[in-house]
């Protein structure tokens, strides 16, 4: 049996305002426990809390920039549960009024393009940070937990998207998407290692053609890309597999735990309690009102956004859309293309060429983001003049690239402290020549009689006796006239 | 009966409140004199009034994006029964 996935994603980004949603705390990552706390965000009682207006801006922006309608009426609502680490036992939420509703992103898969649509972006704080004592840090098997309430109370959006999605690579690539739309906006680091961008999916199987939905289970733990597209696919073999070996019982509606490490999803033992939340409007929290006028100057304030970058990259710098739309799946990415074509003056496709694939190569291996790594564009350009200037082989510029990217140097500083600058003297490469000739009697002898492998071959030893060094073109063009000679 | 005493049970639990029996029946019985009274209104006609979900007449009351001060930790888990490593304990979850 085929089957197809139906995925949703829901997107929890931290906001990046200076103070928190409700009060004045601090918003910083990474301090002492509980030291950016007060009486409202640790739910003391007669403490009231006081929206903050930047948070509201933010995400109305980012409601604007994936198409959403926004709701001109919204309100709060309190979300009742039991869990330490909210501090009121209840969350601040948004319930059947939130400020976005029914967006959408566009993906350019590799030889399709698919709509994926946005159900609605709420705001709501973000709970405190529980660390686990005992039973290796997990959750279940801990003797007892530690609470930090610096992150309660920080603005976090939640983006709920509609089971539109099919596909992993498509999970991937709307998260990727939309987190290059809110980097953009600058509403949110989403940072997926600090926990700033959190991605939770829903994904159930059916017979292909089938418009029926089965039974889905939820995702966590999903800390990268990597991992969101992993464990969709394990889950959908998972499923899969269950229903074709007639054991559909195996898959229940409940919340799976991803491990990277073991590269499966397992069954997430959480204290059972009923999603009986009893939302209610927040006395304590007044309604919203916007006139279109404000919401029509927030979109005036809306930068170039990805998609729109990508049709300017295809335009201007005459970019095939496949690149353009890699270049574009982060703001980091497409503004070193940018700097670096910049600076460089040179042919746009080889710096796009040069990040795509070299760059892409080592950033992956060292599974960090363009922004985090010793090259900057000024490295990439003088790189890429050099090769133009005929000073090194593009093969020594691949030789010298990780050089760079590990230390920092630029590449003229690596060509001369190796000594790998090109030979470009004409003299010189002919006497190698000749020495490669004389050598090598019989491989001349076969390209006269017309095999053309025995000219690589020949090119081969030239560039061998030049360890690397000759100039291609130069060394390609002497061999060719001395064999025709 | 607006209310049954499986609901009261079930609302209790939601509200991690340990009730006798003898609680359940009497809250059971007081809780449905009070919806009882609360559903008069459904014998209104109320289909062009609006829900209203706030008493007072005001709207966008918001605050400025500023840090102000905070507590300090030892003020913060000055009433902790138990704290470790300046965070709060709270018995094992699951």
């Amino acid at each position: 049996m085929e089957y197809e996935s139906v995925i949703g994603l829901e997107i929890h980004a931290e906001l990046n305002t200076e103070s928190k949603m409700f009060c004045g705390c601090g918003t910083h990552f990474g301090e002492a426990p509980n030291t950016q706390t007060c009486p409202v965000c640790l739910g003391l009682p007669g403490s009231l809390p006081v929206a903050n207006a930047k948070a509201i801006e933010y995400v109305i922006k980012s409601g604007l920039a994936v198409g959403c309608g926004i709701n001109l009426y919204s309100i709060f609502h309190r979300k009742n549960y039991f869990y330490p680490d909210m501090p009121k036992d209840y969350q601040i939420s948004q319930y059947d009024q939130p400020l976005c509703i029914n967006g959408f992103i566009d993906l350019d898969m590799n030889d399709y393009q698919t709509r994926i649509g946005i159900t609605r972006i709420h705001l709501e704080e973000d709970t405190g940070k529980l660390i686990h004592i005992g039973g290796a840090g997990r959750i279940a098997g801990a003797k007892y937990s530690l609470v930090d309430f610096n992150r309660a109370g920080v603005p976090l959006m939640e983006i709920v998207s509609e089971p539109d999605i099919r596909t992993p690579e498509e999970a991937k690539a709307y998260a990727q998407k939309l987190r290059a739309v809110l980097i953009t906006l600058g509403v949110s680091d989403c940072s997926m290692e600090k926990g700033s961008m959190r991605v939770d999916a829903n994904i159930s199987i059916r017979p292909k053609g089938s418009t029926g939905l089965g039974v889905k289970t939820e995702l966590k733990n999903l800390n990268s890309f990597r991992s969101l597209q992993r464990a969709l696919a394990y889950e959908i073999e998972r499923q899969a597999k269950a229903l074709n070996e007639g054991k559909p019982e195996e898959i229940v509606q409940e919340t799976r735990h991803w491990d990277e490490a073991k590269g499966a999803t397992s069954t997430l033992r959480t204290k059972e309690y009923a999603h009986d939340y009893r939302y209610f409007p927040d006395p304590d929290l007044v309604p919203m009102e916007f006139d279109i006028a404000y919401i029509d100057f927030l979109r005036s304030q809306l930068p170039e956004l990805p998609n729109e970058r990508k049709q300017r990259f295809i335009k201007e710098y005459g970019l095939p859309v496949h690149e353009a739309n890699l270049l574009t799946e982060s703001k980091a990415m497409g503004d070193f293309f940018e700097e670096t074509a910049k600076l460089y003056k040179g042919d746009p496709k080889a710096v796009a060429n040069w990040m795509l694939g070299d760059m892409s190569y080592y950033l992956n291996t060292e599974g960090l983001e363009i922004d985090e790594t010793a090259v900057t564009p000024k490295h990439l350009a003088e790189l890429l003049k050099l090769i133009d200037k005929g000073v090194i082989s593009g093969k020594i510029a691949k030789e010298i690239f990780p050089e760079m990217f590990e230390t920092g140097k630029l590449p003229q500083v690596i060509v001369e402290e190796k000594g790998m600058t090109q030979i470009s003297d004409e003299a010189e490469i002919s006497k190698i020549i000749d020495m490669v000739l004389e050598e090598n009697t019989s491989t001349v002898e076969e390209y006269r009689a017309g095999k053309d492998k025995a000219f690589g071959f020949l090119i081969g030893q030239a560039m061998r006796l030049t360890r690397g060094r000759g100039n291609p073109q130069l060394i390609n063009r002497l061999l060719r006239e001395k064999l025709q000679a | 009966m607006a209310i049954s005493e499986k609901e009261v049970k079930h609302v209790a639990w939601l509200a991690r409140l340990g009730l006798t029996d003898a609680e359940v029946q009497k809250f059971t019985r007081q809780l449905d004199v009070i919806l009882e009274h609360a559903g008069k209104i459904s014998e209104l006609n109320v289909e062009n009034v609006p829900p209203t979900s706030h008493a007072i007449p005001l709207k966008n009351v918001l605050r400025e994006d500023k840090v102000g001060a905070c507590l300090t930790p030892e003020d913060a888990l000055s009433n902790a029964p138990k704290k470790e490593d300046q965070a709060f304990v709270v018995p094992r979850i699951v």
